[in-house]
């Protein structure tokens, strides 16, 4: 185990795949010569040369397309986007190609593909730049999401996300990347698709995931002060979403809050909600709340921002709105 | 042009700079947020072409906007106060530096999805077809957004509808860390404009008094009905990316060697060796500018927070 930040986790998981295998490459916006606009690939030009570490033009339908149509040969891209924002400019690629192609084509097609974008609001960017479209991506069966909210999680989930034969999108915070968590060392993979308890309790059940576990754990923090023992589940990945836990926890609980950064329409909250609705509604001693992002597109303006996004105090009274 | 003109256009290049420069101070000071992207050593190529606009021409950018703001009108303070996000910059304090506009003076943004602006200006340029206007489209954009999609349906869409758009390439040498030549299969960008049988020059765009020439030539055969036309205007951008760029992509030797070339100085040179302004009249706008950006400053910086309510203001213009 070494203490190591959520960028060096990201960027181990990603050198250790490049020298297990030679058909792992990487192809984005400044992931070269620049090092990655967040550094996580910062020393890959130099390490692995130019023809696996592709630095493209702007043009994100060709880095996505491309990825799709090398994976089907046979290697496996890392296709970076600078921000996910940018993956508006490739849905075409990911939804209608990417999501489809193995189920359209009877099984016939495998594409070995990771999608890793950057994404999340809190540094003023404005509202083209600051979007958690985590669920947006999530509705779409075909595609794998994952978005990890430890520096353990990334690295392990990341590896994964590299050795498995369907297209993964490897959502990353920008907030995030300078946390640092015990990260073991050397060959570490997580299986996909699974939640897991982050911190156990037995008041409430509080499930979320990506950066809002960190605001989510200071909540906790919080309550536990006033004696209120709130249980985390992270969900790690949206698709497929893994209710195992998250029921296992509310049959205990009979109270959940779901935080989720993006907005609440049509969000992972709303799909959380239903499912435990669904599936444990025996179980329900109040209704669930959901903490999410007023609905506004992100204003540039440090107050505004912060008011739109979810924040601590929200959480804590939604846990004592449910108990 | 006049001696009022070029002291005109001197002075709004200096006052580019010079809120430029204080715009970086304010970042350090942790004033500005999120992404600045400062316009220093482009100062010639949005003045020389904005300066060649009619009122009714539209203009439309990307997220390197500052200086395209000031040359469509906007005030510094206005400006300033955006980018400190105040209620009284030109976006409420809701855009931030990528996102300025000001539709009263036809200036349309402000654009941060690179290339995206493309299709709109040539829907801007349609509606002024349709509804018979006069107006040309300015549309400015950079080297690297000519290697998206966008760009390539966007001029293609112009010239089979003979949009009235003038297409402007601000070649900077560089779309981030991507010099040119290793995003671009053509490195003299308007060489993308045959491709579509859009007719094209390319422009020194240190010096303004050549864009300005160009710009004027442009606008006037668009107006004329003859379709989209393409300028690639040369130049080259001083400082990093945005701030915080390390910068290891370009050598210091060869921004060095550029900065010699500075857009300022050649015009400076230029009024003085061709005796239409003194030195010491020259130094009078300098100092004018250098007030109006403190001026700004102070303006900006007294200037209150948009109101909470505002949050909730703008989502939609009907209220349900
Ligand atoms: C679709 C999209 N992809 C990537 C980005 C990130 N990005 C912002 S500016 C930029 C470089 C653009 O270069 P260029 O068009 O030459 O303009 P310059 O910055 O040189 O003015 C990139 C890659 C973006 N904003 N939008
Ligand atoms: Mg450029």
């Amino acid at each position: 185990m070494a203490r190591i930040t959520m960028r060096e986790a990201i960027s181990q998981a990603l050198w250790e795949e490049m020298e297990r295998d030679p058909s792992v490459f990487i192809l984005g916006e400044e992931v070269g010569v620049w090092g990655g606009t967040y550094a996580v690939t910062k020393g890959f030009y130099d390490h692995f040369g130019p023809e696996r570490v592709r630095d493209t033009p702007i043009a994100e339908a060709a880095i996505i397309g491309g990825a799709i149509g090398a994976a089907l040969t046979g290697t496996r891209p890392v296709a970076e986007l600078m921000t996910i924002n940018f993956a508006f400019s490739a849905m075409d690629h990911i939804v209608n190609e990417a999501a489809k192609l193995h189920y359209m084509f009877g099984g016939q097609f495998v594409l070995p593909m990771v999608i890793r974008a950057v994404g999340g609001g809190g540094r003023q960017l404005g509202a083209t730049h600051s979007q958690t479209p985590d669920a947006v991506f999530a509705h779409f069966p075909g595609l794998k999401v994952v978005a990890p909210g430890t520096p353990e999680d990334a690295k392990g989930l990341l590896k994964a996300a590299i050795r498995s034969n369907d297209p993964v999108l490897f959502i990353e915070h920008a907030t995030l990347y300078q946390v640092r968590g015990e990260v073991p060392e050397g060959d570490y993979v997580i299986p996909l698709g699974k939640s897991k308890v982050q911190r156990p309790g037995k008041d409430v059940t509080i499930i979320t995931y990506s950066k809002m576990l960190e605001l989510s754990t200071k909540a906790a923090d919080q309550l536990a002060k006033e004696g209120i023992e709130a249980e985390i589940v992270d969900l790690r990945s949206l698709r497929p979403l893994d209710m195992g836990p998250v029921l296992e926890s509310f049959k205990k609980t009979n109270r959940a809050v779901i935080v989720e950064e993006g907005w609440r329409s049509y969000g992972v909250g709303s799909e959380v909600a239903a499912r435990i609705y669904e599936e444990a509604f025996d179980y329900v001693d109040a209704p669930i709340q959901r903490v999410a992002q007023k609905e506004v597109p992100l204003p540039y303006n440090r107050t505004l921002e912060q008011m739109a996004l979810p924040q601590i105090e929200d959480i804590v009274k939604a846990v004592k709105e449910v108990l | 042009m006049k001696k009022e003109e070029h002291l005109e256009l001197y002075y709004q290049m200096v006052l580019i700079r010079l809120v430029e420069e204080q715009a970086a101070q304010l970042y350090q000071q942790g004033k500005i947020g999120g992404f600045l992207h400062l316009y220093i050593g482009q100062e010639a190529v949005s003045t020389g072409l904005i300066s060649a606009r009619q009122p009714q021409d539209r203009v439309i950018t990307a997220y390197r906007d500052h200086g395209v703001a000031i040359n469509c009108g906007l005030s510094a303070r206005e400006v300033v106060a955006e980018l400190l996000g105040k209620v009284t910059g030109s976006s409420k304090g809701k855009g931030g530096s990528m996102h300025m506009a000001d539709v009263n003076k036809n200036f349309w943004g402000g654009h941060a999805i690179v290339g995206a602006h493309l299709p709109i200006a040539a829907g801007l340029a349609l509606g002024d077809q349709y509804q018979k206007n006069d107006g040309v489209t300015i549309c400015m954009f950079g080297d690297g957004a000519t290697n998206i999609g966008y760009f390539h349906e966007a001029l293609n869409l112009s010239k089979v509808w003979n949009l009235p758009v003038l297409w402007v390439c601000e070649n900077n040498q560089y779309g981030m860390g991507t010099a040119v030549e290793r995003a671009s299969a053509v490195s003299e960008i308007r060489q993308k404009a045959e491709g579509y049988s859009i007719p094209s020059s390319r422009v020194d765009g240190m010096d303004v008094l050549a864009v300005r020439k160009a710009s004027e030539e442009a606008i006037a055969y668009v107006r004329s009905g003859k379709g989209p036309y393409f300028l690639e205007i040369v130049t080259y951008r001083f400082r990093g990316h945005s701030m915080g760029d390390p910068e290891r992509y370009r050598k210091a030797e060869e921004v060095r060697q550029w900065q010699e070339n500075d857009p300022i100085g050649i015009y400076r040179r230029y009024l003085v060796d061709h005796a239409i302004a003194t030195e010491s009249e020259l130094n009078e706008v300098d100092q004018r500018a250098n007030e109006t950006t403190l001026d700004a400053v102070q303006f900006a910086e007294s200037s209150p927070e948009p109101p909470a309510e505002m949050l909730f203001q703008h989502i939609y213009v009907d209220a349900d």
